[in-house]
């Protein structure tokens, strides 16, 4: 199979004004003979089944949730990127371009980033139009704030709330065409496959949560807006639901798996307490603008804190090592996450953490509310430093945060040309759930960016040019490929039930994560990973031998929901592990401990790996195949990221 | 947060736990007790060990609804010892922590109680009821593209912010749980005062609040009595004061009505 990411020709500045005029377009009279099923409900999938119902298709939208507004979009806090340059210092599309490509270091798509870059701005407009409360200056207009990665404020922001603000704006413009009839909602009702005739996507199959009634929908193409995976880690900070079911059914039906090693990792998160953790809480990004990092100088220190021999107040200034302000001094706090969070570590790997783990560093606001207040802190952190005092007991603005990495998002997903289209025709990704943007690692405020500018400003477009070309007779699911794909679902679902062994869903999850973190996460080596390749093969044996459920498949039964995603998750491990040892490099949150600079940053190599590396699926228990996609890079050069 | 308490000891605890096989079946409190609670698990955690417990042991796991642990998603509605999210003010029953009980405590733990919120299942409930009554009129209707840009419309910065405060509601419905009447009023209305009070919102303003307000009534929710207990238990802090702009949108509304629907 060869790739085309179908990248039209022309300038960079150019190819997308160009390619929307070259798109063929359906007349809005027969758009209505169209179905199109979108599956999951949060930012790219609210957006893209609302535009396109508003363009006269007819959508069917499927959310696992009871409410499209539950969706993980809700729980982005810092913001949103647009290159409005507002502030006037500078940005422009070009410097966000510039920013997202250099921050993914130069493993994105040019032509993708540039786009990206583009429709930004119409995103800000959009929401603003829905009524969306961004903050604002007291002359009325728009707010910023910076973020990670960027010498310019161009991130918007609803305080530390930014995702929920966005989502509710997508969702009321969803509501909106439920209410006209234009989109049938579908809630608590999870796809577990794609059907594919003759090659092209022509409908899913679903099972209720609540009555476990099995369903078959066709339509005339699919959209997948289903997430990221980043729950293979078990912790995360992912929602609980958060899955790969989706996208790892589509990729067995055919559609290309690009990237799965690029996770990031998130440096500012609350630490791990105890093995009874469910999840990990973020504490957003911007939190860098005002809170500084620190551990202490010496080891000795350190060590004493830990035991409660002495009290961070009992640390003089001059014995507080701000490590990233030290190591980067034009960026400081704000170096992207994945730096970020590998220097917080190599500060604990060197025996100077905090917390009685040692898996912490500080994140001081003293400095900000000795400089403007604790009122002005709250006026901006509010939330965020309640969700800390909650969640751990103390007080943020009287000690320092004491936070450590955690999984946060993949870059990785399905693999998508230029249209958002997977290689299965008729079958798109939108958002967390393909690949397409960040490269090796995002941009902090540029997953809502992308999320939407799928949803709103891409999708429409280039579906149209797809079922253009695709007669407008009814799809129905006579087809006994339909009937067939059921059977499947059926009867996996009852393997799953049938196995009567004795570990729980969860358990099995866990020692995934386990495995994954250990050998697949903040730091990779060749001999670790094949360790974990078998390690992986083991526990998916034991999965399907000793797994324990109750009850049945037709009631609301929330342990066979789980195991059925994390049967996925064995085998998504895998193929993490297998392009994260197919990746003699490092770059951005893929970091191979065999390839660094003397300085113990990720020292790429362009000229063996300057590819996409997408993954086929070829039957259970064999190998993927690897299909390169090549990286051109014309406009953006490729230097060692630095951030000095 | 192991660090943050290491006096801590384990807790054992007595749950007193609505089951209920589904919406048809009648349900019942059913005791279970649980084991070496960490103080610092949050409340869904110790949930999480109780049910890997009963499925380890062959018994049903207790249904409930949660998702994203941070208090933001709305999932999670527990009703603890007669309290929409527990005893913690201002606080999501995903972000109730463990330290807020005692060795020895007894926990009941039923679902929202309310006509409009049928139970799926245990703790569960359906609450497509609030999806309704956005899909009657909670939204600006714009088209994607074609608007003006951002800074084209200005807002004043307290009139921004007061919006923001109505739109943080995060759709729990602990505001039905608690009130005697289950009435859906601090929902509705914190929708109907973001867009009341926001420019954008002013062409459909009275349209919306008449179908939000038909809608919720349809539903069967009960009626307001201003006793307040929504707003004293709502986990985001939305204020009573949204529940005096509605009667207020609603009453203008109808006066003046323009909805010819």
């Amino acid at each position: 199979m060869i790739l085309d990411s179908k990248i039209p020709e022309g300038p960079i500045a150019e190819k997308w004004e160009k390619h929307k005029f070259n798109v063929k377009l359906v007349n809005p009279a027969n758009k209505r003979k169209y179905d199109i099923i979108v599956v999951g409900t949060g930012l790219a999938g609210a957006s893209a089944a609302a535009s396109l119902a508003e363009l006269g298709y007819n959508v069917k939208a499927f959310t696992f949730h009871d409410s499209p507004r539950r969706a993980h979009s809700i729980a982005a806090q810092g913001g949103i990127n647009a290159a409005k340059n507002y502030q006037n210092d500078g940005d422009s599309i070009f410097r966000l371009f510039y920013d997202t490509v250099k921050g993914g270091d130069y493993r994105a798509r040019e032509a993708n980033v540039y786009r990206l870059a583009q429709v930004s701005v119409n995103i800000i407009d959009q929401c603003v139009a829905q009524g969306v409360p961004f903050a604002r200056e007291y002359g009325g207009l728009l707010a910023n704030r910076s973020f990670g990665g960027a010498q310019v404020s161009r991130t918007f922001y609803a305080r530390g709330q930014t995702g929920q603000q966005l989502l509710l704006g997508a969702y009321s413009a969803l509501s909106r065409q439920v209410a006209y009839g234009k989109v049938k909602l579908y809630t608590r009702t999870e796809m577990l496959d794609v059907v594919v005739i003759d090659g092209k996507a022509r409908g899913i199959i679903t099972r209720n949560l609540i009555t476990g009634e099995i369903q078959q929908h066709s339509a005339h193409a699919v959209v997948l807006a289903t997430g990221g995976y980043g729950n293979v880690f078990y912790l995360s900070t992912n929602a609980k639901y958060s899955n790969a079911t989706a996208a790892w059914r589509a990729h067995k039906k055919g559609a290309l798996f690009a990237n799965p090693c690029f996770t990031q990792i998130h440096p500012t998160c609350i630490p791990v307490s105890g093995d009874y953790q469910s999840k990990l809480t973020l504490m957003s990004e911007s939190l860098r603008n005002d809170g500084r990092v620190w551990v202490p100088k010496e080891k000795a220190t350190a060590e004493r804190l830990r035991k409660g021999e002495i009290r961070v107040s009992d640390i003089a200034e001059e014995d507080r090592d701000y490590f990233l302000e030290r190591k980067y001094p034009a960026f400081g706090n704000l170096v992207p996450r994945d730096v970020a969070s590998r220097n917080a570590k190599m500060m604990c790997d060197e025996g100077r953490g905090v917390g009685s783990s040692g898996l912490a560093v500080f994140l001081d606001f003293a400095d900000a509310i000795k400089r403007n207040g604790a009122d002005w802190v709250s006026q901006k952190y509010g939330n965020l430093f309640d969700m800390y005092a909650k969640i751990t007991g103390e007080n943020p603005y009287e000690q320092p945060m004491r936070i450590y990495p955690a999984v946060h998002y993949t870059m990785g997903g399905l693999w998508v040309d230029y249209n958002l289209q997977t290689t299965v025709p008729g079958l798109y990704a939108t958002g967390e759930c393909n690949f397409s943007d960040h490269g090796a690692n995002r941009l902090g405020a540029s997953a809502l960016m992308q999320g939407l500018a799928d949803g709103y400003f891409v999708i429409p477009y280039t579906i149209g040019d797809y079922l253009a070309q695709t007669p407008p007779t009814p799809v129905t699911t006579q087809h006994p490929a339909f009937a067939e794909a059921e059977a499947e679902v059926r009867a996996r679902i009852q393997q799953l039930l049938s196995i009567n062994g004795t570990r729980t869903p969860d358990d099995f999850h866990k020692q995934l994560g386990q495995i994954m973190w250990e050998y697949c996460g903040m730091a990779r080596n060749a001999e670790g990973l094949r360790h974990a390749k078998q390690e992986i093969q083991k526990l998916r044996q034991a999965f399907w031998s000793d797994l324990k459920l109750v009850g049945t498949s037709e009631e609301l039964n929330q342990a066979l929901e789980k195991a059925g995603r994390v049967a996925d998750f064995l085998e998504l491990g895998e193929l993490m592990v297998d392009d994260a040892l197919d990746r003699n490099e490092s770059c951005g949150g893929h970091f191979r401990e065999e390839y660094q600079t003397p300085e113990g940053e990720a020292l790429r190599d362009d000229d063996n790996y300057a590819y996409v590396a997408a993954w086929q699926y070829t039957g259970d228990n064999q190998p993927e195949v690897l299909i390169k996609e090549d990286l051109q890079f014309e406009n953006v050069k490729l230097t060692q990221r630095s951030y000095k | 947060m192991a660090g943050s308490n290491p006096n801590a000891k384990p807790m054992n605890l007595t749950l007193k736990v609505w089951r209920q096989k589904n919406r048809n079946a009648d349900g019942q409190i059913v005791d279970y007790q649980v084991k070496d609670i960490s103080p610092e698990m949050s409340f869904l955690e110790m949930l999480d060990v109780l049910n890997e417990d009963l499925l380890r042991r062959g018994d049903d796991p207790v249904a409930f609804d949660h998702d994203c642990r941070e208090g933001i998603c709305g999932s999670c509605n527990l009703f603890i010892n007669g309290r929409a999210h527990g005893p913690e003010a201002g606080t999501t029953t995903c972000q109730l922590h463990m330290r807020k009980f005692s060795d020895g405590d007894t926990i009941t733990i039923e679902p929202w109680r309310a006509n409009a919120f049928p139970v799926n299942k245990d703790l569960s409930v359906d609450r497509s009821a609030f999806d309704r009554i956005i899909q009657a009129g909670g939204y600006v209707s714009v088209n994607t593209g074609g608007v003006p840009d951002g800074n084209e419309i200005p807002i004043p910065k307290d009139i921004a912010d007061r919006a923001f405060e109505a739109a943080t509601c995060i759709a729990c419905g602990a505001c039905v749980a608690a009130c005697k009447n289950a009435s859906a009023m601090l929902f509705v209305s914190a929708k109907v005062s973001q867009l009341a009070l926001l420019p954008q919102g002013q062409v459909e303003r009275k349209t919306r609040v008449e179908n939000m307000v038909a809608q919720m009534d349809k539903e069967g929710f009960g009626a307001c009595s201003n006793i307040g207990s929504c707003a004293a238990e709502c986990p985001v802090g939305i204020s009573l004061e949204n529940i005096a702009i509605l009667n207020r949108e609603f009453l203008s509304a109808k006066a003046t009505s323009n909805n010819l629907a």
